[in-house]
């Protein structure tokens, strides 16, 4: 086998992309939930807020940090490995990421700082502020690069002249078919992601016994929320599922594992695609729901893939079992919260062991789900990188060679492999720590400020 | 959309220009002293992280905007330059990684803290380096045929480049010394000192030898710096670096304040920045992209100009202000532990 510096940037792509997005899957929601802490200690002055809202700031920065870092590999990767595409796309694509860093990235980085360490250093209001221009920022971010993705997926405004996209409507390049399903839907799963790993520490510190005043209230949180988001979520993955069937309808047959178009189709449980024959083995059906679902009609059409040449259609088993594991998650999810509630109500929730042992467990159900997510939306986007516009073999950078993407493959994966785990390290022993009511444990800036033990001095 | 008959290139040149110098100030800065931190005393190091831990992501973000803002506004040189450094880029990611978790896991895993000691100095040398290379192999030129590089990924590599890239770690070296001095005091400022005048040092034999070297590796250059008219016109160049050397060497000895050797390590870069841009202009991609040649259509650049001209202000203005809640010196004894 020859190595393909084509496939092995995609691997590349999928390894970078994949790590980095675990980190912005929590700190968009984590940004927005201690806002809300600081509001709540802001307004009601109550210092068990404060605890948690110093317990999850230290997480956070742990997790922005690593987010940052990673994060910068991401726009070079275009430049390194996608210089075509980058060369084809730039006048269209290239405003929103910058936008995204201006918008974005400067106003985090700034703000942080001052949420982080500047507690005794600014006004109780400057500091609230903060924190709510960190959310804003990662929500800000979020628009902007699911913007860009969104035009990859539905390219819209533009026009194409000697094999390059150049700007011709902005408001229909940014607002393009499929961005604000995926902006609602994406942001949403941050959230619960979110929602998810509270629910989990909260439910550990209540196992563990320490910090239970915090703890429970963590929980009582994020079961309130999770049972407006989760549902909600199931909706939104509906319109998205309608809008990919509207635009993108070799995507939507590979998540169905629909070779052959039918009227009215049956809903595909489970199957091992075959594509060399074209057909799903030992699938189990039920027949209309594909059709009631997909269109919200009985006997509704549903597009196979044959009815695409075969070199514009997506690799069916990844976007197929992807999209089946992130449904069965946000089932799972339902299932979890409606049992959180269910035990509320009978007053049992926080001596229910197994259930606690459950929140724990679910914890990363959240990050797994984003993974799929992303899995089924960009692979099932192939052979694009601009869908219908521009192929994925058209777009990498022409002076690579396979070793080349090899030696940087492998130093990425060295690199993330001792970095992800130290982090993940770092952090458990925060969440065993509980809320001790410390803020991060540095820097102190001398002379101006004394150096004593913040939680007593807030009050 | 965007007016055509407004050329927006010059505009955006000196934004470009703007940011990819304040992003050389502030994250060599915070380079600089990661590397220094490798050499400082072990009690003192503490005292060196934090001297940057508020700011330096904040600072990152203007190597994102650097390279964003090439890719939007001059995306010809983007698709051709980035895939010339290949190998540098990726040291430089990989180090800034390693460097950038070494901030956060350094305090939180006191039973390996030398390791994420060494990892912060190696990471910041690294980055350091990578950058320095891309600098000297982007002076270099690349081959280029049909809007893309076709040399080898390994081309960067050569001696210029390896010399850039010294005299770059000695110039954030020096940039952090400067930056060191303002935020620390007694013993620890004085040994800031004494590395930055070993920086500034180096520095000035890096300057020189870059100087000899560029007009005798490529006769373009040559020609533009020794031309009669030019000779005279560019004169001001090396002589005001001379005196701001001398200045430099002055103020790491205490002369003028404790901002005094940052000061002046600005003006080192701002004159070499200065030499580069006279022996290029108005090449982005030397030899063969002007300026406006690599340009995105006018659409883009007037599209992004609006937002860029409304926002960048206002990133300059919180930025300033995080800059100033952080003013004053800074200690070890920030209550880890």
């Amino acid at each position: 086998m020859t190595l393909d510096p084509l496939i092995l940037s995609r691997l590349q792509w999928a390894w970078v992309i994949g790590w980095h997005i675990l980190l912005p899957a929590f700190t968009v929601g984590m940004a927005s939930y201690i806002a809300v802490l600081e509001g709540l200690h802001f307004f009601s002055r109550n210092e068990v807020w404060l605890r948690i809202s110093l317990f999850w700031t230290r997480i956070f920065a742990v997790a922005f940090g690593m987010g940052v870092v990673t994060g910068i590999v991401m726009p070079f990767q275009f430049g390194t490995n996608w210089s075509r595409f980058s060369d084809a796309t730039a006048n269209v694509l290239s405003p929103m990421l910058a936008y995204e860093d201006l918008m974005a990235f400067f106003l985090e980085a700034s703000f942080l700082g001052v949420l982080l360490f500047g507690r005794r250093l600014v006004p109780r209001w400057a500091h609230f502020l903060s924190a709510c221009m960190v959310a804003l920022g990662t929500l800000m971010s979020s628009f902007w690069i699911l913007a860009a993705n969104s035009w990859m997926q539905t390219p819209a405004g533009y026009e194409v002249r000697d094999g390059r996209f150049f700007p011709v409507d902005w408001l229909a390049i940014v607002f393009n078919p499929s961005f604000p399903y995926r902006l609602a839907h994406n942001v949403t799963a941050f959230y619960i992601t979110t929602g998810f790993v509270v629910l989990g520490v909260g439910a550990t510190l209540v196992r563990r016994g320490t910090s239970i005043v915090e703890a429970q209230r963590m929980m009582l949180m994020a079961l309130g929320f999770l049972a407006v988001f989760v549902p909600l979520q199931i909706f939104l993955g509906d319109l998205q599922g309608l809008n990919t069937r509207e635009h993108q309808p070799a995507k939507l047959a590979a998540i169905e594992g629909r070779w052959q178009t039918a009227a009215p189709a049956p809903l595909t449980l489970f199957g091992i695609p075959n594509p060399a024959e074209q057909r799903m083995d030992d699938a189990i059906e039920i027949p209309w729901l594909g059709s009631l679902i997909l269109t919200h009609s009985l006997d509704g059409r549903v597009q196979g893939l044959s009815d695409f040449p075969a070199d514009q259609r997506p690799p069916v088993a990844p976007v197929f079992f992807a999209f089946r594991l992130m449904v069965a998650i946000g089932l799972a999810m339902a299932g979890i919260v409606a049992l959180g509630w269910w035990l509320r109500r009978r007053g049992r929730l926080f001596e229910t062991d197994w259930f606690l042992h459950l929140c724990q467990w679910s914890a990363p159900l959240g990050f797994v789900a984003v993974l799929a997510g992303w899995t089924v939306t960009e692979v099932g986007r192939q052979p694009w990188t601009v869908y219908g516009a521009l192929r994925t073999a058209n777009s990498v950078s022409p002076s690579l060679t396979g070793p080349d993407v090899v030696c940087s493959l492998l130093a990425y994966m060295i690199v993330y492999s001792a970095m992800y785990p130290a982090g993940y390290s770092v952090i458990a022993r925060m969440v065993r720590q509980g809320c001790t009511g410390n803020e991060a444990p540095y820097p102190a800036i001398a002379a101006r400020h004394p150096n004593t033990s913040f939680a007593t001095q807030a009050e | 959309m965007g007016d055509a008959s407004i050329d927006l290139v010059p505009i955006w040149t000196v934004i470009m220009a703007f940011g990819v110098f304040f992003y050389v100030l502030l994250d060599g800065f915070d380079l600089g002293v990661g590397i220094l931190h490798g050499f400082a005393r072990e009690r003192d190091r503490d005292t060196v992280m934090n001297a940057i831990v508020p700011v330096w992501d904040g600072n990152e973000t203007w190597l994102i905007l650097g390279a964003l803002a090439l890719f939007a506004v001059f995306p010809l040189a983007f698709a051709i330059i980035i895939p010339a450094v290949y190998f540098p880029v990726l040291l430089m990611l990989l180090a800034l990684v390693f460097r950038g978790v070494a901030f956060e896991f350094r305090f939180r895993q006191p039973h390996i803290a030398h390791l994420w000691s060494r990892g912060f100095c190696a990471g910041s040398a690294i980055a350091t380096f990578a950058q320095g290379s891309v600098l000297g192999a982007f002076v270099q030129g690349f081959s280029v045929q049909d809007r893309a590089f076709v040399g080898s990924s390994w081309g960067w590599f050569t001696p210029f480049s390896v010399l850039t890239g010294i005299a770059l770690m000695l110039g954030y070296g020096l940039l952090g010394a400067g930056w060191l001095i303002i935020k620390t005091e007694g013993e620890l400022q004085a040994w800031a000192r004494r590395a930055g005048r070993f920086c500034l040092g180096g520095v000035v034999v890096a300057i020189i030898a870059v100087s000899l070297w560029t007009p005798l590796a490529d006769p373009t250059i040559a020609q533009r710096w020794f031309s009669l008219s030019n000779l005279i016109l560019l004169a001001p160049v090396p002589i005001l670096t001379a005196v701001i050397a001398w200045l430099a060497w002055r103020a790491l000895a205490g002369w003028g304040g404790d901002a005094a050797a940052f000061l002046a390590a600005i003006g080192l870069f701002l004159m070499s920045y200065l030499g580069i841009a006279i022996s290029l202009w108005p090449m982005i991609v030397p030899g063969h992209y002007t300026l406006w040649q690599a340009a995105s259509s006018p659409g883009t650049q007037a599209f992004l100009l609006i937002g860029t001209l409304l926002l960048l202000p206002v990133i300059l203005m919180y930025t300033a202000w995080s800059y100033w809640v952080f003013r004053g010196k800074v200690r070890g004894d920030g209550g880890y532990m």
